[in-house]
């Protein structure tokens, strides 16, 4: 379990959609519009997905199917604040489902707030005992409270954590942590803005963990997309395949696994990129892996380098 | 509508004596029982009413934890927080919550008084006892000259463990210690929380066996904290605020022993009134012997290893000759005896009380204290002086 590992806040489940097939029998355009916003959803085409869903709920406000989507869109969207309401609603006007209570859980959950999420899902369970994604999600919460209440324990103090980040942030502008200590050590903590920035200034520009993200991101879109060149052309030359075994049939076999599902949807959740050298990054998260035929959630590292088409895969593993 | 009210009284009553450690035994006793809901109810409306109480988070996170997965080990701390934190830290308050639970189990027998207290003055209401293993100090009132075990409360002791020897080694001494003063919380920083009582190390024997060091506290703790670690103290002896203070009941300067042992010995009352009696037979003899003026037999009270901290045996017999030739009457009076034994020493006794002596000379009343030894089978002093 990696739950202390980082500082992660999502739940080993995220949130979930609402399939329920009696919600189904509307008019057939409000289904299909709904249809139409939940694969844009998925594709990751959320802005569009979302002009859909407010579409059907113009023609029809209280739509559970169609207020649920919009609850994950905004989600996506870090319209959370909304989608807390969306989903608070819900759960109102259908307590009797579980899954608005599970995803106000999640939410609730990214934002720390670790006991209203648990409130959540003991509400799940509550209205649907055998609700199993609840239950995984609560031993989460419970995970955290328990840290939490340990750090309380060992009166661990967030804004000494916090000073001392900032004061090794400082540490890495300065390059000589005396030098500036010498001077005024308390200003220095409180304003890292100010400090001197090293003479010597990096020659090449550094590295930005998002340009890593994005790496990460395209690969996995390519992966859901089945475009098996894309997935592939997100590998390094060098890439040392899982295996050993030779780069072509280690490409053969992966094409094959990617064109058999008739769908795939690859989720990246709760990434932390390390930087290891200016070229060199590692990306930690869960992958969480669906298709028509197998569903997979696994903790995955990539070590990733800079080379000259970007950000390439070297290595990939589950991660510890 | 009386018994109503009664009752009402009796409930609030409870309620107010059930201290956090009570509470704590009862969140265990839950866990025992298997009730992990109540556990979890129970430890989370102590962490409301003492949010600074740090070992009931350890439970509660334990609790919380047990539901996520099989726990490994009582305060089931993990991951980064392990890299943040130095172990000894978990370690403390797991030694905490064994100290606090065996306390609560393991009540002294009500037929056994400790070993320690063969009497007290009447003046004396109240006497500590410090139980260094147990990290536990036991008030006892006196009741007709006898102990009697009125309350008991968690402490923590010095850092580097009992028997302090010199300045600075952050230990606690053992020995047979009185109150010295009571500084008040408003003179002293947060530190000291409630408050404090200075006690009397280096006493004489401290002295002699050249232990050094000065500044032994029974004090309170911040109040970002509700207690501290079995070891954690510079050697000061450190109790929850709100136990601090209703020690302070207890306390009176210059009256109330504070005897620190490795443990506190039991004994039937028998065994400690056999002692007490043979003890304060060669008090008695001491006190005939020096109004007898028959100074040989007074000397003979004396131990070879005699100092009053000034003066050897030599010295003392020397001048106590001189003094004894030009009397012709002594009339000694003893009263408001108190004797206790010192821990770690065999058959070591400090005796206290008042001395009226009359002569044909000069009369004077001291305050006196004597540290006796039995020595080939006879009671002997050790030291003597005024208290």
């Amino acid at each position: 379990m990696q739950i202390f590992e980082t500082p992660r806040r999502g739940l080993r489940r995220g949130l979930v959609f609402l399939c329920l097939a009696a919600f189904w029998c509307a008019a057939p355009a409000r289904a299909d519009d709904l249809e139409e916003a939940s694969k844009l959803f998925k594709a990751g085409q959320r802005e569009q997905a979302l002009e859909r869903v407010n579409r059907v709920l113009a023609q029809k406000s209280g739509d559970p199917q169609a207020r649920f989507l919009k609850g994950l869109i905004l989600t996506e969207q870090g319209n959370t604040r909304e989608a807390i309401e969306i989903f608070t609603k819900l759960t109102q006007d259908y307590p009797n489902l579980p899954e608005p209570y599970n995803n106000l859980a999640v939410i609730y959950a990214s934002q720390g707030q670790y006991e209203k999420a648990r409130a959540s899902l003991e509400q799940s369970i509550r209205t649907h005992p055998s609700y199993a994604t609840a239950y995984e999600n609560l031993g989460d919460v419970y995970a955290k409270l328990a840290s939490q209440a340990y750090d309380k324990a060992l009166q661990l103090d967030s804004t000494n954590t916090g000073a001392q980040q900032k004061l090794s942030l400082v540490r890495e502008l300065v390059g000589s942590p005396t030098r500036v200590a010498a001077k005024e050590p308390a200003v220095a903590v409180a304003k890292p803005v100010e400090t001197p920035k090293p003479a010597a200034a990096p020659e090449k520009p550094a590295a930005n963990p998002a340009d890593v993200l994005k790496a990460v991101n395209a690969w996995a879109q390519a992966w859901s997309k089945k475009d098996v060149d894309g997935y592939l052309g997100a590998y390094a030359k060098d890439f040392k395949t899982p295996g050993g075994e030779a780069r072509a049939d280690w490409e053969k076999a992966r094409r094959a696994r990617i064109e058999a599902p008739k769908s795939i949807a690859v989720a990246i959740e709760s990434p932390k990129v390390t930087m290891q050298a200016n070229n060199q990054a590692s990306v930690t998260f869960r992958q969480n892996y669906r298709s028509d035929k197998l569903k997979s959630s696994s903790r995955k590292t990539l070590v990733m380098v800079n080379g000259e088409g970007g950000w390439k895969i070297q290595e990939e593993k589950a991660a510890k | 509508m009386r018994f109503a009210l009664l009752l009402l009284v009796f409930v609030s009553a409870s309620a107010l004596a059930a201290t956090p450690e009570d509470r704590l035994t009862n969140v265990f006793q839950s866990v025992e029982a298997n009730r992990l809901d109540e556990a979890l109810q129970r430890v989370d409306a102590l962490i409301h009413d003492y949010p600074n109480f740090r070992l009931a988070y350890l439970v509660r996170g334990d609790l919380l934890l047990a539901r996520a997965r099989p726990l490994q080990t009582f305060g089931n701390v993990q991951g980064n927080v392990l890299k943040t934190v130095p172990q000894e830290r978990i370690e403390g308050l797991r030694a905490e919550a064994l100290a606090r639970l065996r306390a609560q189990r393991q009540r002294p027998a009500d037929d056994l008084l400790p070993r320690a207290v063969l009497q007290l003055d009447p003046e004396q209401k109240h006497v500590l006892l410090v139980d260094s293993r147990r990290s536990r100090l036991y008030v006892f009132a006196n009741e007709g000259g006898k102990p009697h075990l009125v309350a008991d409360y968690y402490v923590t002791l010095g850092k580097n463990g009992m028997e302090k020897t010199r300045e600075g080694d952050q230990r606690t001494p053992i020995g047979v210690y009185f109150v010295t003063g009571v500084l008040p919380r408003s003179k002293l920083t947060d530190f000291y929380g409630a408050g404090a009582f200075p006690i009397n190390y280096p006493n004489e024997w401290d002295r002699r066996m050249g232990r050094s060091g000065h500044g032994i506290w029974l004090h309170g703790v911040p109040a970002a904290l509700y207690s501290r670690p079995p070891r954690a103290s510079d050697g000061c002896i450190v109790l929850a605020n709100p136990d601090l203070e209703s020690v302070g009941r207890y306390v009176e300067v210059k009256r109330t022993p504070v005897i620190i042992a490795d443990e506190v010995e039991w004994a039937a009352a028998a065994e400690v009134e056999a002692e007490r009696a043979s003890l304060a037979a060669a008090l008695e003899q001491w006190r005939a012997d020096w109004q007898s003026r028959d100074t040989a037999r007074y000397l003979a009270h004396y131990s070879a290893r005699f100092s009053s901290g000034k003066q050897n045996l030599a010295a003392w017999a020397e001048h106590k000759r001189k003094v004894n030739a030009g009397k012709s009457w002594i009339q000694v009076g003893v009263s408001k005896v108190a004797m206790f034994r010192y821990p770690r020493e065999r058959d070591f006794v400090v005796v206290t009380f008042d001395q009226d002596y009359r002569s044909s000379g000069l009369s004077n009343r001291m305050a006196k204290r004597q540290y006796w030894i039995r020595e080939d089978g006879r009671w002997k002093i050790l030291y003597e002086g005024a208290a």
